[in-house]
């Protein structure tokens, strides 16, 4: 611990110092963990100092999800090196570009971070281990196949001769990187598998932490901004005189064609100077448009002939013609913002034809290009100093804000501008997780067995939005999500169909933490819970028997049942709901405990998760993904949404927002059960779980369905 | 000109004093381990102890402030770790993305000098502060274990 400590606070101390530098385009200020490490780069993932201190380097981003420490445990594992010695540094997006790309995908999103490198950073922390092997054999005039290396320090198992990595790394630095390594077994793991600290915890006890929103750089000016308030709409002009002689303004900039930035000393500055300056819109076509209006669009959608098909089997109408019952629902939930605790901000330095930028993002390589196509420069010619973000959760992946920054510095040429949004500008602006509607049916036999189910989905695409040369036949595979053939654990149900109708809005989306599988998972569990209810069935027996075909969904729907003790009495006043689902790779199932007061308050006393990830790389972060999943999911369905009236969002901040607080946190007792055999992710797969589990909980304790979100605009009273 | 008292250090600084607390720590003085979370009270972010109190420091005139010892994160414990709080919180791995914990960590180390064995209900009722990545229960778990290294706090 001491050890890593020093180290920090020499790197820190490093950043310091460059931030007098002076003035030039290239300078390295990393304040981030990024292209600090001193010592020999052994292969591209791994640079070694003679103290032993290990770097592994980073192509994906941290936003609190664990990624740095994880997937430094990969590389670490496969290096055979001592975790004490380990941390881990940013490869800058302009290094991988200058490199062919030689670290990969450097986008995090789709709880992708470590099933998504996996191979290919592991093969780094082996190549390395077998250029420090030959090394140390070389330097012994011995086989390399008399060595073995364990905790940094290479053996020559005859002889007992021991070298440490960081006597040999500078030599092992010049040998050609290896191609053909084998990769360890999973029973040779040491590192992988351990629940290890994170790497990346110090820093953020004492302060000292450089987020993107805290880099401070010479002669830096700092940009406020407002953006067209109605999605779509433009920018007619401002009166900058009005407030040109408020303290510390500098300059009045429009920003693109739909938003305009008032540049100052500080920021606070520039805030309180931008909410005096006069502003025209065009608010354009959608400046009338409501949720109401919204809903209604949707709601055309439930029963539209024309539909996307998800998957299908057998015939539903006629499975639901033949059945002994019918039951039909639908259901609901609404835009929501990502509400990171760190607002959208980016610094910019433009100076002669070049940029640097100062980011948190989730996609450094799209930061760059959105960088270099601001400016009106080659990509060769931007610098990007990536730095942990302050929440992602889908919302960093975009980069309109590193487009404002680059747009606003290129009008204040070589000084540094950190644009920070302001709260109310980042619950406005977000790209929201989509509006959906969703219609099911399903028919009972005279057993109470299913076998019609119809799920119809209305609402907007993601694809349709951000990327609409993705849709396949002008189908959104995405909106599927939890429901396609491989990942829909309910295949006995004899006629099956799933669609969608889509139905886009003029409101920006995206890509939202568990993205379509939070409404899904909601929609189908509850659903299911409805048809356990309307056969007279155990909800986990009824779940069980339609299961028998899916073993890892079962598996962890039984471990959750067990943990719980589903099958025995919850205390006095306390009632249980359970689901499953599956997505991200990840095989997850919940039980909720909660009571409801008479006047219909509702408490959350304890939730039981699972999860089978396949593997496990750290058990640990793993535990802190699926608690921090429950206080996610759980805030939008209790608390999240954003309503649209003139065409805007109506809420600005988070006394209209409101999120989860200590206060209603439950107790979650997490139950990783890696399976084996396969690489599931961690980040998003439990949220999925969250809102079924209440609300099923919900349900049992007051008779009550909610099926439309959020829970705050239902009253729990009992008549 | 206002002087300030941060950290045990005086301060001058030439901001209006209309400016938040919050402000004037991030840009007069250059302090960034206080953050911005919403500008009006709710999230906790930017929490700073005022005279050892707990406070929401982007809701406060600077101008008020006047005499008053404020404690930022930076000023917490001599080496930034060594209060039982972080202490604890190093202990239970508590932070993810980390943006929140500087004031998760004031508003924690307020409440145990005030009431330094807090129940769970004293500690619904104390720690308001907004997080996102959704750490409520290690942050629970670590003021219990902070509470328990008695004498310290």
């Amino acid at each position: 611990m001491s050890n890593r400590l020093s180290l920090r606070r020499r790197a820190f101390l490093g950043t310091i110092a460059a931030v007098g530098g002076g003035m030039t385009l290239g300078w390295r200020i990393p304040a981030s963990a990024q292209g600090q490490s001193q010592g020999q780069a052994v292969g591209i993932w791994v640079v070694i100092s003679p103290d032993d201190t290990t770097t592994v380097r980073i192509a994906r981003s941290e936003m609190g999800q664990g990624t740095f420490t994880g997937l430094a445990q990969l590389v670490a594992d496969e290096l055979d090196a001592d975790w004490k010695f380990v941390r881990a540094e940013y490869v800058s997006p302009d290094e991988n570009l200058a490199n062919k790309r030689a670290w990969g995908d450097m986008s995090t999103g789709g709880s992708r971070g470590i099933r998504g490198s996996l191979d290919y950073v592991r093969k780094g922390g082996a190549a390395a281990r077998a250029m420090l092997i030959q090394t140390a054999a070389q330097r012994w005039s011995v086989p390399a196949s008399e060595c073995n290396a364990a905790n940094s320090v290479i053996t020559h198992m005859p002889t007992g001769r021991t070298l440490r990595y960081g006597e040999v790394a500078a030599d092992a630095a010049k040998l050609p990187v290896p191609s053909d390594v084998t990769l360890k077994s999973p029973a040779q793991w040491t590192i992988i598998g351990k629940g290890v600290k994170r790497l990346d915890t110090v820093e953020k006890l004492s302060g000292k932490q450089v987020f993107a929103i805290d880099v401070q750089l010479p002669d830096m000016l700092n940009a406020a901004i407002a953006q067209c308030p109605v999605y779509g709409g433009t920018l007619i002009d401002f009166d900058a005189d009005r407030i040109k002689s408020m303290p510390g303004v500098r300059h009045v900039v429009a920003v693109g064609d739909d938003a305009v930035a008032v540049v100052a000393d500080k920021w606070y500055q520039a805030k309180t100077a931008l909410a005096a300056l006069p502003i025209n819109w065009n608010e354009g076509a959608n400046a009338q448009v409501n949720s109401a209006q919204i809903a209604e669009l949707l709601k055309t959608g439930l029963d539209a002939k024309e539909a996307g098909l998800g998957q299908k089997h057998g015939n539903v109408e006629t499975g639901l013609a033949h059945a002994a019952k019918v039951v039909e629902a639908i259901y609901a939930a609404p835009f929501l913002a990502h509400a990171t605790m760190e607002p959208m901000n980016c610094t910019a330095l433009f100076a002669n034809g070049k940029v640097e930028i100062w980011v948190a993002s989730q996609n450094g390589d799209a930061s760059l290009a959105t960088a270099a196509d601001a400016a009106g420069v080659r990509l060769a010619d931007v610098k990007v100093n990536k730095l942990h973000l302050g929440g992602g959760f889908g919302r960093r992946g975009q980069q309109d804000y590193t487009r404002q920054a680059v747009l606003i510095a290129k009008q204040v040429p070589g000084r540094p501008v950190k644009l920070i949004w302001s709260r109310e500008e980042d619950t406005a602006h977000d790209f929201y997780r989509p509006i959906t509607q969703c219609k099911l049916r399903a028919g009972l036999d005279a057993n109470g067995n299913v076998v019609a189910l119809h799920a119809r989905l209305s609402g907007q695409s993601i694809t349709a939005y951000l990327m609409p040369s993705r849709l396949d036949n002008g189908v959104d595979r995405g909106v599927f999500q939890s429901w396609s053939k491989e990942e829909f654990g309910y295949k006995s149900i004899p006629n099956l169909l799933i669609d969608h109708a889509m139905r886009n809005t003029h409101v920006p989306v995206g890509y939202w933490r568990g993205v379509n599988t939070n409404q899904n998972a909601i929609y189908m569990e509850c659903f299911i819970d409805e048809l356990a209810h309307a056969a007279g069935k155990d909800p986990l027996e009824f779940r069980r028997s339609m299961l028998l075909d899916s073993p890892k969904h079962l598996a962890v729907l039984d471990a959750v049942a067990e943990k719980a003790e589903w099958g025995k009495p919850p205390p006095q006043g306390v009632f249980r709901g359970i689901c499953q689902n599956y997505g991200y790779g990840s095989y997850t199932a919940a039980v909720a405990e909660v009571s409801v007061s008479p006047k219909g308050e509702l408490k959350i006393h304890r939730i039981v998760a699972a999860t089978d990830p396949g593997t496990a790389v750290n058990p640990q972060q793993i535990a802190a993904q699926v608690e921090g999943s429950f206080v996610y999911g759980l805030s939008a369905v209790l608390f999240g949404q954003i309503t649209i009236d003139k065409g805007r969002a109506v809420e600005t901040n988070f006394d209209t927002y409101p999120v989860m607080r200590l206060a209603d946190m439950p107790k979650v007792e997490t139950i990783i059960a890696p399976s084996g055999g396969f690489w599931g992710g961690v980040g998003e797969p439990t949220i999925a779980v969250a809102g079924p589990a209440v609300l099923n909980a919900i349900f049992a304790a007051t008779g009550k369905r909610v099926r439309t979100l959020p829970l705050r605009l239902h009253d729990l009273a009992r008549a | 000109m206002i002087t300030l008292t941060v950290n045990g250090t005086s301060r001058n600084v030439d901001a209006d004093p209309d400016t938040p607390l919050l402000w004037v720590i991030r840009e007069w003085l250059g302090m960034t381990g206080t953050k911005y979370g919403c500008g009006i009270a709710q999230c906790g972010a930017c929490t700073v102890h005022v005279d050892g109190v707990a406070t929401r420091s982007c809701q406060l005139p600077v101008g008020t402030v006047g005499q008053a010892k404020i404690t930022t994160i930076e000023g917490l414990s001599a080496d930034g770790l060594s209060h039982p709080v972080q202490i604890a919180w190093l202990q239970h791995d508590v932070p993810q993305c980390g943006y929140c914990q500087s004031g998760q960590i004031m508003a924690a180390a307020a409440l145990l000098k005030e009431n330094p064995k807090p129940t769970n209900a004293d500690i619904d009722t104390a720690i308001t502060n907004i997080c996102r990545c959704g750490t409520y229960q290690r942050i629970r778990e670590a003021i219990h274990t902070a509470a328990s290294v008695s004498g310290k706090v």
